[in-house]
Parts: C-alpha cells; sequence; structure tokens
C-alpha cells in the first residue's frame, strides 16, 4: 500500500512518497514524513514496517553522522547505499528489516543519483525506481516519459502524472504525497500533494 | 497425525516385582511424559498460544485541542466471548503529567508503562528535568522494538505536557511509533474515529472536549462487543492530569438516548 518512488534528473534527483500510516484497516494519520534527511546532500525514502522503517533509517542516519564526524568528510551517495545494504544484508539471515529504501544524493564528483535497496539487501544504481503497489502504475509512466536530462518542472510533472495515475488507478490509494529532491544546493522538501487536508495543521 | 511413540518404549525389561524391590524402587518406572491427547501435535501449542492472546479488544482515544490532550476508555476485558472483567483501568498514570492508555495484553502494556515510568524519573534525576513526551514514547518505542516478533501485544498512546506544549504519540509492540493530533486504538476504535473525526474542532473548551471523549468512546461500546463497562476520561493541562468522569456506559446510553413514552395507537379495551 506504500508507495515510493523516484527519479533522476539533470544534476537532480527527486524522491516521492505518500504519506499514510496504516494499521490494517485503519489510516492512523496521513500526514507522515516517510523521506529522511540523511544528511545535507542525501535523502532516504523508505517504505516497510513501521518499526523497522523509523528505526533501521534513523541508524543509518546515525552512522553517517558518526563517518563524518570521525572523518570530517561526508560519506558519498555511493558509499552511504553500500553501507545500507551491508546492514541489511548482515540481518538479512538472522534479524531482518522489512524495509525498501529508495537513497537519492548529490556528489560534487558523481553528481545525481538514485540507489534502489530493497528489504533483501539488493543493490542497484538507477535512474529511476519504485517500490510498493503505486510501482506497478508508476514505473511504466516513468519509463514511457522519462528523458536523462530532464529539468525539474518536466520532473515535477512526470512526479505528478504518476501520482495522479497512483490515484485513479490503484483500489486503496493513499490521499498526500510529499515530494522532496536533492541537488547541488542540498537535500529539501519540495512539496505536498494534498487530496484529503486534515482538520487540525499538519503536525508532523 | 499418529505420533510416532516407539522411541520411547524401552526393551529392557523392568526387574523388582518381589525381591531386591527396594533398590530398584527408584528406577522401577521407565521415564516417560504425558503426550497432549490431541490430532494436531505440531499446531495445537500455536493454537494455544493464540487463545490466550488478547486481540485489543477494547476502545481508547485520545486528542490534542486548545486545553491539553484530552484522554478516554473504556473498561471491559474480554477473553474471546467472555466478559472477564468489567472494571478495568486501562489509562495508566505513568507520572503526575503523562498518561499512558493501554490496549492489547493487560500485562504487557502494565509493566512496560510502570517500567517506562521508572525510566522516566531516573532521567528527572540524571539530568535535573523533566522528560519529555517524545523522549519517554521514544524510550518505550525502542523498548518494544527490541522485544518484536516475541509476542507483546501493546498498542499504547502517550499523551503528557511538556515544554514544548500538549504531546500525543502513538506506540505499539511492532516498534511503530506515530506523533499526532488524534488517535484511537483497539477494536472499537474505527467506531469511535466516527464520531470524534466529525465533532473535532482545535477551540474547544475542557467540557466539550470531555463531552466529545465520552461520546465516542460510548458509541464505540454500543457497537462493538469488545468494549464497554465504564467510560473513563482525563484532561492532562499544564499542571498534570485529572481525572474528569467515569460513567457507566449503560447508563449513558439511556442520558444521551432516553426512553420516550410512545403514545398507543390502539388501546385494549378491558371485555365487559
Amino acid at each position: 500500500m506504500e508507495c515510493v518512488f523516484g527519479l533522476v534528473g539533470n544534476g537532480f534527483a527527486i524522491v516521492a512518497a505518500d504519506t499514510s500510516a496504516v494499521h490494517s484497516i485503519l489510516l492512523h494519520k496521513n500526514n507522515e514524513d516517510k523521506i529522511m534527511v540523511l544528511d545535507s546532500h542525501k535523502l532516504i525514502a523508505a517504505s516497510g514496517e513501521p518499526g523497522d522503517r523509523v528505526q533501521f533509517t534513523e541508524y543509518v542516519q546515525k552512522n553517517v553522522s558518526l563517518y563524518q564526524f570521525r572523518n570530517g568528510l561526508p560519506l558519498t551517495t555511493s558509499a552511504a547505499a553500500n553501507f545500507t545494504r551491508g546492514e541489511l544484508a548482515t540481518a538479512l539471515r538472522k534479524n531482518p528489516y522489512s524495509v525498501n529504501i529508495l537513497m537519492a544524493g548529490y556528489d560534487k564528483e558523481a553528481g545525481a543519483s538514485l540507489y534502489y535497496i530493497d528489504y533483501i539487501a539488493t543493490l542497484h544504481k538507477v535512474d529511476k525506481g519504485a517500490f510498493g503497489y503505486g510501482s506497478y502504475f508508476s514505473l511504466s509512466t516513468m519509463d514511457r516519459h522519462y528523458r536523462s536530462d530532464m529539468t525539474v518542472e518536466e520532473a515535477i510533472e512526470l512526479v505528478d502524472k504518476c501520482i495522479l495515475e497512483i490515484r485513479s488507478r490503484l483500489v486503496i490509494a493513499p490521499p498526500n504525497f510529499v515530494i522532496k529532491i536533492v541537488d547541488k544546493d542540498g537535500a529539501r522538501e519540495y512539496g505536498w500533494r494534498l487530496s484529503v487536508n486534515d482538520v487540525t495543521t499538519a503536525a508532523v | 497425525m499418529k505420533l510416532d511413540t516407539s522411541g520411547f518404549e524401552t526393551s529392557m525389561p523392568v526387574i523388582g516385582f518381589g525381591s531386591n524391590s527396594e533398590m530398584l524402587d527408584g528406577v522401577s518406572s521407565v521415564p516417560s511424559f504425558d503426550l497432549p491427547r490431541t490430532t494436531d501435535f505440531d499446531g495445537f501449542q500455536k493454537k494455544s498460544v493464540e487463545m490466550v492472546k488478547p486481540a485489543k479488544g477494547t476502545t481508547t482515544l485520545a486528542f490534542i485541542f486548545k486545553e491539553g490532550v484530552m484522554v478516554a476508555a473504556d473498561s471491559r476485558a474480554s477473553m474471546g466471548g467472555y466478559i472477564s472483567s468489567q472494571s478495568v483501568k486501562k489509562i495508566i498514570e505513568i507520572n503526575p503529567y503523562m498518561l499512558g492508555t493501554m490496549a492489547g495484553g493487560a500485562a504487557d502494556c502494565q509493566f512496560w508503562h510502570r517500567n517506562l515510568g521508572i525510566k522516566c524519573r531516573l532521567h528527572e534525576l540524571a539530568n535535573k528535568r523533566r522528560i519529555s513526551v517524545s523522549g519517554a514514547s521514544k524510550l518505550l518505542a525502542n523498548m518494544l522494538y527490541s522485544y518484536r516478533g516475541m509476542g507483546l501485544s501493546v498498542g499504547t498512546m502517550i499523551a503528557g505536557w511538556d515544554e514544548t506544549g500538549p504531546g500525543l504519540y502513538y506506540v505499539d509492540n511492532e516498534g511503530g511509533r506515530l506523533k499526532g493530533d488524534r488517535f484511537s486504538v483497539g477494536s472499537g476504535s474505527p467506531y469511535a474515529y466516527g464520531v470524534l473525526d466529525s465533532g473535532y474542532k482545535f477551540d474547544m473548551s475542557i467540557e466539550e472536549a470531555s463531552e466529545l471523549a465520552r461520546r465516542s468512546i460510548y458509541h464505540a461500546t454500543f457497537r462493538d462487543g469488545a468494549s464497554g463497562g465504564v467510560a473513563s476520561v482525563y484532561h492532562v493541562g499544564p499542571q498534570g492530569w485529572t481525572k474528569l468522569s467515569g460513567d457507566d456506559v449503560g447508563e449513558l446510553h439511556y442520558h444521551y438516548y432516553p426512553v420516550a413514552p410512545a403514545t398507543a395507537e390502539h388501546v385494549m379495551e378491558e371485555a365487559a
């Protein structure tokens, strides 16, 4: 039910995730931010079991910070992705984490990159990727319209196309999405796509 | 499936009926144990664990509003179809300014909330300041996460007032932790959400909010068989928590829907 997808454009990477926290038939919360800012130029969009998702991504975030404190240099996106995959692989046959991750980052040398890491510790560097039931609709939409030199506006148009497709075709489609972007200026929130506004002010 | 018990049979003849019986009394019987009488030996243990494991039969709710946090719960404990108690305290007082709600295993919730209270007090002593609601709920979530997969059943909300104002977190036995303004947990929670969501406004007085909480619990107990007993309502404000009310839901029913004397359309005449 959790939809996470992302793509790489010209000097930036964008990830979008739904914002529903679901427990069986109940929607506990519709503004849960599932895209964690790993450090200044990296994002982790995660989907999976509630405890595992938060605990594992926080674990990765703290270890990435520790590396930076110890060595005075931030990790590259590739190094962070490989570290994450290594942790998932080590835990896999003892105490596996049920988390699927899309890691987006920007490095000066490598530019923008996107890594697909699934719950059984598969690692791929990709141009576009998606997890969850939404992937059935967003992957083909992205395959059709994606080009490697897209501008931010074109990429956001594609992301909105995917969200529209998910909303219209997925039987229990999540109402709201959050979009985050990472480029040379850093990792930041781009916007929300709300179709259900909560009565109270959004307290994340 | 007939279990093959030939391994328990021993070929050694048991000596000792008659002479020399004192020497062999201790070892006269073949070591054995009773096997459970069941057709499905492998599955019966899982079934018995499932039977005692309570299925979060309860209704609890909490919401943040202008004057703080309102917390409410029913008081019924059920084991399958049997109502084991109508007077369970499901709102647990962790410390004078934080409350926890109980859904799931009563023992698990009581123990872990008590344990959380200890940890919060230790934090106060070590840091000379009260722990935040965020910190307390994170402590509980981490503890429950380390026991995940081992059969704990806890669906709780931590409500309190700290330096940043009112705080409300939902924590469950899978290690999930959600920050929010409105939560309801338990088998009656969908019914409670229905009343709570439609009547909620941030700008409510304490009386209006307590009435909304009480009404939501009542409606949930009306429709959900596993919820009932007494609807307790607590309020957490800047000075700590206070218990506002505890009403029997049976009496609440007639309070909300009083029996109106129906006008008789046909009156039976006495046969003269």
